[in-house]
């Protein structure tokens, strides 16, 4: 089932945000439209300043859209307090509560929604369960680690069943491993828990290895939207190329268009095969995007990118070779280490990238 | 012991040896200036009243003691309850806590007020906060009296309003008293207060508006607990200088309407019965450490696992 067809859980509907007023005037989001779907990992991912919190918070509630709809379950809930909204957040901070214990972070919501004693009972020894922290649950939170605390704030906020979890870069706190272990478990429980979750983050890797579907934003705008495959595969413009993952960029000018590609002349006077963005027709000037894993070095020859090796980059199991290409582009080819092609360029050397079949992707005109 | 060993614990023992005679000079003064007074006047409490004020030194009694609380009877010499005394111990505890309760409702708003200021601007709020200091406690007492005064602005402006036909009687009462103390303590509260809660994380309020909180449950659940220390902070600043006023009762209250620090100066000026001012004088000062010691306590069960 696509994410189309399920069921809506959250729907942004032409939202801006600005702060400010006059030549004070900073646009946070203009004009962001997004469905997220019931039951999907959903990940908000851009450099800081993208506008990929203020929609957290907007979604929250903390703050308050000045233009369009936030629509949960189809109901608009831009005007309502937080207090009022069945959405819960994670924290960047955690932002737990210093006087009390873990068992009374974890209620707190219940009771604020004035649960009965037993189900309030039932649903912390549940959350502390899932969390695994039944064993910490009279501990103070500072007495905590960090990685404690990141569990106890995740069952606070689902303790309450929300119909949607924004967590707002809720791993950057914690060191690399505990990160991957996190990234396993948040997983875990959202697939055990079924709820939404709206998931903001910087760290491409992370967006990539665990969301449903990412939208990549920039300049408080959505660039693009689409799964993590989609986006690195199919890149719409050369931003989200250039964010996500390393990207070569090549200019260059469409010759002859197929149904499915184009053959593009770059500005060395070669002609690639290049595929052709998802319903745009290409045509005169082009941007065209190679990821460096997508070529490899080889000798050079009329039909390659030819250029002189500046330098070749061991990082264990693969190296990194920067060719300066005759046109003037450096070009970054990744290649694994096989033992026996070991050492075999030297600097200065005379080389080219070869490009793998549908290697080269024409970006829609944007840059 | 080896020799570094034997060096390091030198420098250590003259590291302690300069502290102390750094701090010399104010433990010097704080035992001659305030502990030895302390122990003058605890002397003074057990002994013979003078005939024209001072004490008869060296003759033991517990008479000065025995008048905080019992009075001997004109007529038939028997021991009674010192009925004035009595009522203005109670007065001075009722107006100080009075006192305290009003500034901390008056004072939390304020705080909390300047504490979400931007940080520019937050610095001219506290500065205006601390501008009644500029001004001699008698001057700010007067000029409260030119308020209340049945002639003063307020009565005049109540009148011409036409919402009271007479001038209330505010001066020489209690609640003159009361609004005399609540004004000149109120930034003492303030600015305990203000430090407390602007040190308090908002990200904390916003979990709890996320967890379903409205904004008084906010207030009472989060925000209150958190900036406790301030809470106590500053009643303790506020309670102890009303329990012993007296300029305020003196200028306002008047006559009728004494509390401790009036008795004592009487006790001691006209009263002529320095034992009694002075035991007075350490009841007072036991008052104090009592009510401390209870808040403190209350303050550090409530407050326990935060700083």
């Amino acid at each position: 089932m696509s994410a189309e067809q399920r069921q809506r859980a959250i729907e942004i509907r032409g939202v801006s945000r600005i702060y400010g007023e006059g030549e004070h005037r900073v646009t946070a989001l203009s004009g962001v439209n997004l469905a997220i779907a019931e039951n999907e990992f959903f990940t908000l991912l851009g450099p800081s300043g993208c506008g990929k919190t203020t929609l957290l918070r907007l979604i929250a509630g903390f703050d308050f859209p000045t233009d369009g709809e936030i629509l949960l379950h189809g109901e608009d809930i831009a005007p309502l307090p937080p207090f009022k909204r069945h959405v819960n957040t994670v924290f960047q901070s955690y932002a737990l509560f210093p006087h009390m214990t873990v068992a009374e972070n974890i209620s707190f919501g219940l009771q604020m929604l004035g649960r009965p004693k037993d189900e309030i009972k039932t649903r912390l020894d549940e959350m502390l369960e899932l969390v695994h922290m039944t064993a910490m649950r009279n501990r103070q939170v500072n007495q905590i680690s960090g990685g404690q605390q990141q569990r106890v704030a995740l069952a606070r906020a689902l303790a309450p069943k929300p119909q949607v979890l924004l967590l707002d870069e809720p791993l950057s706190a914690l060191d690399y491993k505990l990160r991957k272990e996190m990234q396993v478990e948040l997983k875990r429980v959202q697939a055990e828990t079924g709820i939404t979750f709206i998931f903001v983050t910087h760290d491409q890797e992370e967006a990539l290895t665990m969301s449903d579907r990412i939208a990549v934003m920039s300049n408080g705008e959505v660039r693009q939207v689409g799964t993590a495959r989609e986006i690195y595969d199919q890149p719409s413009d050369r931003f989200v190329a250039d964010f996500i993952g390393e990207s070569n960029f090549l200019e260059g000018e469409v010759t002859t268009v197929s149904e499915t590609s184009a053959r593009v002349k770059l500005s060395s006077g070669v002609e690639i095969d290049a595929s052709l963005p998802a319903g745009k027709t290409p045509s005169g000037k082009v941007t065209v995007v190679i990821r460096p894993e997508h070529a490899s070095v080889g000798e050079p020859g009329p039909d390659h990118l030819n250029g002189t090796l500046e330098e070749a980059a061991y990082f264990g199991t693969d190296t990194h070779f920067h060719i300066r290409l005759d046109s003037g582009d450096l070009f970054t080819v990744r290649e694994q280490n096989v033992r026996s092609v070991r050492d075999q360029h030297r600097k200065g050397e005379r080389i080219a990238a070869h490009l793998g079949p549908s290697a080269a992707q024409i970006l829609k005109d944007r840059s | 012991m080896s020799g570094a060993q034997k060096a390091a614990r030198a420098a250590e023992s003259r590291d302690i040896r300069n502290r102390w005679l750094l701090s010399a000079p104010a433990l010097l003064i704080v035992i001659v200036a305030a502990v030895g007074p302390l122990f003058v006047m605890l002397l003074y409490s057990f002994m013979v009243k003078g005939d024209y004020g001072d004490v008869k030194f060296g003759q033991f009694s517990l008479d000065g003691w025995s008048s905080v609380l019992f009075q001997r009877d004109i007529f038939d010499d028997t021991l009674g309850l010192a009925d004035a005394h009595l009522a203005i111990i109670w007065r001075s505890i009722k107006l100080s806590f009075l006192t305290t309760l009003f500034t901390a409702i008056l004072g939390f708003p304020t705080a909390y007020f300047i504490a979400t200021r931007p940080a520019k601007t937050r610095e001219i709020w506290v500065f205006l906060v601390t501008i009644p200091f500029w001004t001699n406690l008698l001057i700010r007492t007067f000029a409260m009296q030119q308020v209340i005064r049945n002639e003063g602005l307020l009565n005049n402006a109540l009148v011409w309003l036409g919402i009271i036909d007479s001038p209330l009687q505010i001066m020489y009462t209690d609640t003159a008293n009361l609004l005399g103390m609540t004004y000149v303590y109120l930034p003492l509260m303030v600015l305990p207060l203000y430090a407390s809660i602007e040190k308090l994380d908002f990200r904390l309020v916003e979990a709890g508006y996320d967890l379903y909180a409205n904004r008084l449950q906010v207030l009472r659940r989060i925000v209150l607990p958190l900036v406790s220390p301030g809470i106590v902070a500053g009643s303790i600043l506020v309670f102890i200088p009303s329990l012993g006023a007296y300029v305020i009762p003196r200028v306002l209250g008047g006559g009728k309407n004494m509390m401790l620090g009036n008795l004592i100066e009487l006790q001691f000026g006209a009263g002529r019965n320095w034992p009694l001012g002075a035991a007075i004088s350490i009841t007072l000062m036991a008052l104090v450490m009592i009510a401390l010691l209870i808040y403190v306590r209350n303050a550090a069960r409530s407050g326990a696992g935060h700083a």
